[in-house]
């Protein structure tokens, strides 16, 4: 009998519904080569997310329940991590790398699971016609590479044409998704793109330097990660290539790229998805109810930084989404699914990013079921050596939708076929 | 004279030097293989452990502070103190020194006897433990290394050249520097084993080990010494490699551009990782100015570049087709 009774009393606990929450699993790399980028976007990104816990007790009254992995920025690593988490009930991935997130598309569309890849991943993705799980808002690589050309079209008062660009690239499908659209816009504007791949992890970079000094580009745009940034930046000084005439992408645009090379760096240049500014009232609140408390992912260093601000703005767009998903379905623990209407449902406008306590941190854009994309802004901040932080120079530039729209379309249509993938909204 | 010509030439010069900071990582791999057989894969963590040591200390930076903090609540990141360059490197210097006895006593003195592949294992352990306590010790920040040495174009011959050639040369302060310690470093290494009883010990172990014990010499002693001089080394490759990137995790990497060095220049030759280092250098930046971005002959064979990683090795190998023990190594016939 006393047997039966707890065979009974396990069974009741065991069909009993777990205590409700909103399951976030964060794919860290702390470890590995491309650990000083990995450490404060994840920082930034738990941290915020540690906030709404804290300060609101969650989000619509259900507490976040984070789930760290390791991926060392290692796709199959990624790929574990994944499938270790997705059973958790997690409600959406950021994988911060194209590699891993090439491997989960599938699944997670498998699974479905909604995958944010902010600014990184497949480009094409934006079209979530074809890619209904996964979302790259605000910007993506090709908008990076669009918003650059279009920086420089404004320095050269509209006109190209005849100038030499080089793009300097990591060797790596990462590296390598700018390039169509620098072709489509080359052809366009009449400039002459030069190739340079940079092998990983990119330590020694002389003789891509060495050509450049031969060659002589106008300007040289840079889409590196990791150690190939501090290189990059160091052999440019070294030879004395204008340093404003050199443009990373926002993935190698964080203050670690420059402090390797002292004063030498400055005036570098590089894009921005967001805005960086430690001042903001919600770094306040992080400071006080996270970093205060003891609650913090990291020592609370990073603060402000480019990358945990990045971090800390994906967290803030998750929220929000999870946020619309309760609105939409009227229920505050929420499904994967649920999930992913809130995300195509997101809209970010200057109030609700002032509300939030981080006014202008990305440009104002909203999300379709068409668009997966964002509004495809980014801005350009040069490095401020002596002072030791990113200065924007420009606001929010747009990228050219005449080429950029096209080659999405073109490429998420192949990748349907390929797929046996019916195009189409829900 | 034509242009490509003095452009190549340029390339050319570019990869001894490039070559020279390979040979760097390479030597401290022969100085262990040549005295216990060890193929010490931790090689280029221990340049990172040693930059990262020399730029903790340099910054009065408190190691493990993570952890203390972490387990204490305590707050403290630095001393307060800015350690001078030279105080920091002879620190550093006996911080690798203790790791050098550390690592015999308590890894490689029980190891004795066993085969080369336990001991090479072994190695691999002890990088990744390497590997985890510098973060540990020190973070995973990258770090500006910042030890005086000059960095950026060579002015003197840039002018020298453009005023002959009428097209200035680009060669890296740097690099000078690097290859000026290098030649000191060979030439210190191979003083130290011809003129000292230390070294002479040193190659009498290198040669036979059973012979050395049975004539007195202390086999830890040796063994503790050349780990120490490989610590040294490893130092010096940290400070050349992180005056360039910044010290940070990638610099264990280095150990990558080493491996074809040592398949060429043989695993037992110091001089042999120095030629076999510029050999590879040139040998790399010439083939991807050639043919991986297509800058000769027209333009004939343009492969796309970032030919230089896998082209070493492919030079490497062609080099052990007729000298399998590379260029400078012994031949050792265990069969026939």
């Amino acid at each position: 009998m006393k047997t039966l009774t707890t065979l009974t009393a396990a069974a009741t606990m065991a069909a009993a519904p777990a205590l409700a929450d909103l399951v976030i699993p964060d794919l860290s790399y702390r470890t590995g080569p491309y650990a000083a980028g990995g450490i404060p976007f994840s920082d930034g990104y738990q941290d915020y997310f540690t906030l709404l816990n804290e300060r609101d007790g969650g989000i619509g009254g259900v507490p976040i329940r984070l789930i760290e992995c390791e991926t060392a920025y290692d796709t199959e690593k990624g790929v574990e991590c994944y499938e270790a988490t997705k059973d958790e009930g997690a409600l959406v991935y950021q994988p911060l790398s194209t590699g891993i997130t090439y491997q989960l598309i599938p699944k997670t569309a498998a699974d479905g699971i909604p995958m944010h890849t902010m600014g990184y991943g497949r480009t094409s993705a934006a079209n979530g016609e074809v890619f209904n799980n996964i979302f790259n808002y605000p910007a993506n690589y090709w908008d990076g590479a669009s918003v650059a050309i279009n920086y420089l079209l404004d320095e050269n008062d509209g006109s190209l044409e005849g100038k030499d660009i080089a793009l300097v690239y990591h060797n790596s499908a990462y590296g390598k998704e700018p390039i169509r659209t620098l072709e489509a816009l080359a052809a366009k504007h009449g400039f002459i793109l030069s190739q340079l791949a940079v092998d990983h992890p990119g330590q020694e970079q002389r003789s891509t330097w060495v050509q450049i000094r031969q060659q002589r580009p106008d300007y040289v745009i840079m889409w590196g990660w990791g150690v190939m940034n501090q290189v990059a930046i160091q052999e440019a000084a070294n030879i004395r290539f204008p340093m404003e005439n050199f443009i990373g992408n926002w993935w190698a645009g964080a203050e670690h790229d420059v402090s390797p090379a002292g004063m030498a760096a400055d005036g570098y240049l590089s894009l921005n998805m967001n805005t960086v500014d430690p001042e903001l009232p919600v770094f306040d609140e992080i400071r006080e109810h996270v970093i205060g408390s003891g609650e913090a992912a990291g020592d609370g260093s990073h603060v402000g930084s480019v990358l945990y601000t990045r971090g800390m703005y994906a967290a803030m767009l998750a929220a929000e989404a999870i946020r619309k998903a309760q609105e939409i379905h009227g229920e505050a623990d929420i499904t994967a699914a649920m999930m992913r209407d809130g995300m195509e449902a997101l809209t970010m406008t200057e109030e609700r990013m002032l509300e939030l306590g981080a006014p202008g941190i990305g440009p104002v854009f909203s999300v379709s079921c068409e668009n997966h994309g964002g509004s495809g802004q980014a801005l350009v901040q040069r490095w401020n050596a002596a002072e030791g932080v990113f200065e924007p120079i420009t606001g929010f530039i747009s990228p050219d939708e005449e080429v950029i729209v096209p080659l999405v379309e073109e490429d998420s249509l192949a990748y349907a076929a390929e797929n046996g993938i019916e195009p189409g909204c829900a | 004279m034509p242009e490509t010509f003095l452009f190549a030439t340029e390339v050319a010069l570019n990869g001894l030097m490039a070559g020279v900071m390979y040979s760097l990582v390479a030597l401290g791999f022969v100085l262990i293989f040549k005295a216990s057989g060890i193929f010490n894969y931790a090689q280029g963590v221990m340049a990172l452990f040693a930059a990262m040591t020399l730029v903790g200390i340099q910054q009065g930076q408190v190691p493990f502070a993570h952890a203390i903090n972490a387990t204490f609540g305590t707050d403290i990141h630095n001393f307060g103190w800015q350690a001078p360059a030279l105080l920091a490197i002879l620190l550093t210097v006996g911080v690798m020194i203790a790791l050098a006895w550390a690592v015999n006593r308590y890894i490689f003195r029980h190891l004795v006897n066993q085969e080369p592949i336990i001991l090479f294992m072994a190695t691999i352990g002890l990088a990744y433990f390497l590997e985890g306590i510098a973060d540990l010790m020190w973070g995973s920040e990258i770090k500006r290394l910042d030890v005086g040495l000059p960095q950026g174009i060579n002015t003197w011959i840039d002018e020298t050249t453009f005023t002959i050639f009428g097209y200035g040369f680009f060669i890296d302060n740097l690099d000078i520097v690097a290859a000026i310690i290098a030649a000191l470093l060979v030439a210190g290494l191979v003083a130290f084993s011809q003129y000292t009883k230390q070294g002479r010990a040193l190659r009498a172990v290198a040669d036979d080990h059973q012979a050395a014990l049975s004539v007195g010499i202390s086999l830890n002693f040796i063994w503790v010494l050349v780990w120490s001089i490989a610590g040294f080394v490893a130092l010096v490759a940290g400070i050349m490699w992180g005056a360039k990137s910044g010290v940070q995790f990638s610099l264990s990497l280095i150990a990558l551009k080493a491996l074809p060095v040592l398949m060429l220049g043989g695993f037992t030759s110091i001089p042999g990782a120095i030629v076999g280092g510029l050999i590879i250098g040139v040998g790399e930046k010439l083939f991807e100015f050639c043919f991986g971005i297509g800058q000769c002959f027209g333009g004939f064979i343009n492969l796309g570049g970032a030919t230089e990683n896998w082209f070493a090795y492919v030079l490497a190998l062609a080099f052990l087709v007729f000298r399998p023990q590379g260029l400078f190594g012994e031949k050792i016939i265990e069969r026939v």
